[in-house]
């Protein structure tokens, strides 16, 4: 058939000799590319202890936020469960008695707040539907664990650490 | 005379003691050390978790293999099936009771022989244990009663056989050159480093019959890239598929006891064993005690260097198929072999 292209190369593989046949040039050049590899510094990080820094736009665990006064924002709005495109945001809203103002800052609040850990999928949606600024996902990657119920995180994790402590 | 006997059946029975002891240790540190080693050359760090450095990877390694469910299939041979690594693991022991280790120690006036036999034909001794060794992989493979055991076991058996002759070629020419088969004898005419003008190592009489044994010493040990009789990609886990337990931990503990064993052998057959470049002075100035311990370390600097040279290997160059592992070994190394004796016959009538 005819070549379809000029572009074409003659290969030439001359037979091996002796040495070659041998293995013995390969083998030496091969000892010399991992002995130079064995002196190069390590690309590993040693991950728990140390840690790659993440980028500006990372999205980690979620971390409910307070306000300046230490009051939870979330006013269980329901916007968060409603634009995750997982599913995994379930809350159950309460009404905030007399006497918590400094707990909650609305006057409705999420009295459970569950976040499936296994279901979401760190969009950041969450964080873009929330009205009040009240979610963002600025953790660290969610540890592992070896229930999946586990992996259901309640208030008691997700809610920031109050204030003055 | 009964107490005199006593007294060197005890003192040999103490001396393959520390023998046994220590190349346990090495082979148990040479898997922690195989993990290191590979991790350095391929940019990683290595277990490092198990104590500072990961140092304590190996006791943690065993306890996992004593722990594990121990199988035996219904169908294998119950007898062999334990015969085999047993097999292993004890020509891959036996073989290190003819290692010169050092020249006779003094403590006060008694004399303490660092080598267990001194018998005269050492070299024919390693011989006949290395290709016993071999036994172990193939009743092991055999018993297991699995067709990729069987696999695996043929291909130790075709293996160790085609080059244990250029192995035996090699060593030959050796011999010609030491006139013994006694490896005190031939480890003390490579006394110092230096005489009459030249190298008194073997291995600068004899390179390329040290190159063919150290190739034969890689495929008799089943390292890489001879590693054919594990090789995972066609054959399962070859011959030690069928093996669970701390019959698995024999088969791999007995390769790297027989690495630690050929190391020893190449270490006093072609690099001097325990002398060293101004030993002499070295023993005049620390005395009969001293002295040929520091000869021991050098001894196994010896050895831990051919040890990491196995590992080098073993992370460098990929696994050889099996036409290419007959080819080399009976259209390249057996051929070398034989022209090294002639060359060597040659030099030494001609120019001695």
């Amino acid at each position: 058939m005819e070549p379809l292209t000029s572009k074409r190369k003659v290969i030439e593989s001359k037979p091996l000799n002796f040495l070659e046949r041998a293995y013995l040039p390969a083998i030496l050049s091969g000892l010399r590319i991992t002995g130079k590899h064995f002196f190069r510094k390590s690309v590993t990080i040693r991950y728990p202890e140390q840690k790659r820094e993440f980028s500006e736009n990372f999205r980690g665990m979620h971390s409910l936020k307070r306000d300046e006064e230490g009051r939870e924002r979330c006013t269980a709005c329901g916007l968060c469960a409603l634009s995750c495109p997982a599913e995994a945001i379930t809350m159950i809203a309460a009404e905030r008695q007399p006497g918590e103002e400094h707990l909650y800052r609305e006057e409705k609040y999420a009295a459970v707040y569950e976040i499936n850990m296994l279901r979401c999928i760190f969009c950041g949606l969450c964080e873009e539907a929330c009205p009040k600024e009240a979610i963002y996902l600025d953790g660290d990657i969610v540890p592992s664990n070896y229930l999946r119920k586990d992996f259901i995180y309640g208030k008691d994790k997700l809610v920031e650490e109050p204030l003055n402590q | 005379m009964e107490l005199a006997l006593i007294g060197f059946v005890g003192e040999k029975f103490i001396l393959v003691g520390i023998i046994f002891g220590i190349s346990l240790v090495v082979a148990m540190y040479s898997t922690y050390a195989e993990r290191k080693v590979a991790a350095f050359f391929q940019d990683r760090v290595g277990p490092n978790r198990a104590g500072p450095l990961g140092i304590l990877q190996p006791l943690a390694d065993g306890a996992k293999m004593f722990m594990k469910e121990e199988i035996i299939p219904t169908r294998a041979s119950s007898l062999l099936f334990i015969v085999g690594p047993s097999l292993a693991i004890m020509t891959a022991c036996i073989g290190s009771a003819v290692i010169p280790w050092g020249q006779p120690v003094i403590i006060g006036s008694d004399y303490f022989d660092l080598q267990v036999a001194d018998i005269n034909v050492g070299v024919l001794y390693i011989f006949g244990v290395v290709s016993l060794g071999v036994y172990g992989v193939m009743i092991g493979g055999w018993a297991s009663n699995n067709k990729y055991s069987l696999l695996g076991a043929i291909r130790a058996a075709s293996q160790n056989i085609s080059y244990e002759i250029a192995m035996g070629l090699s060593i030959i020419a050796l011999l010609m050159v030491t006139g013994t088969l006694s490896l005190r004898e031939i480890v003390e005419q490579q006394h110092g480093f230096w005489h009459h003008g030249y190298f008194t190592w073997n291995f600068f009489r004899q390179p390329l019959g040290f190159l063919l044994f150290i190739v034969c010493a890689f495929a008799e040990t089943n390292r890489t890239p001879f590693d054919l009789p594990e090789c995972e990609t066609e054959l399962v886990g070859g011959y030690h598929t069928e093996y669970s337990s701390m019959k698995l931990g024999f088969y791999l503990f007995s390769e790297y006891i027989n690495m630690f064993v050929s190391s020893a052998v190449m270490s006093t057959l072609y690099f001097g064993g325990y002398n060293y470049p101004g030993m002499d002075y070295v023993n005049a100035t620390l005395g009969g005690t001293w002295g040929p311990l520091v000869g021991v370390g050098v001894l196994f600097a010896k050895i831990v260097f051919f040890i990491f040279f196995f590992m080098w290997v073993r992370w460098t160059i990929p696994r050889f198929r099996y036409d290419q592992l007959m080819d080399l070994g009976w259209k390249i190394l057996i051929p070398l072999a034989i022209a090294n004796i002639v060359l060597t016959g040659l030099f030494s009538t001609f120019f001695k």
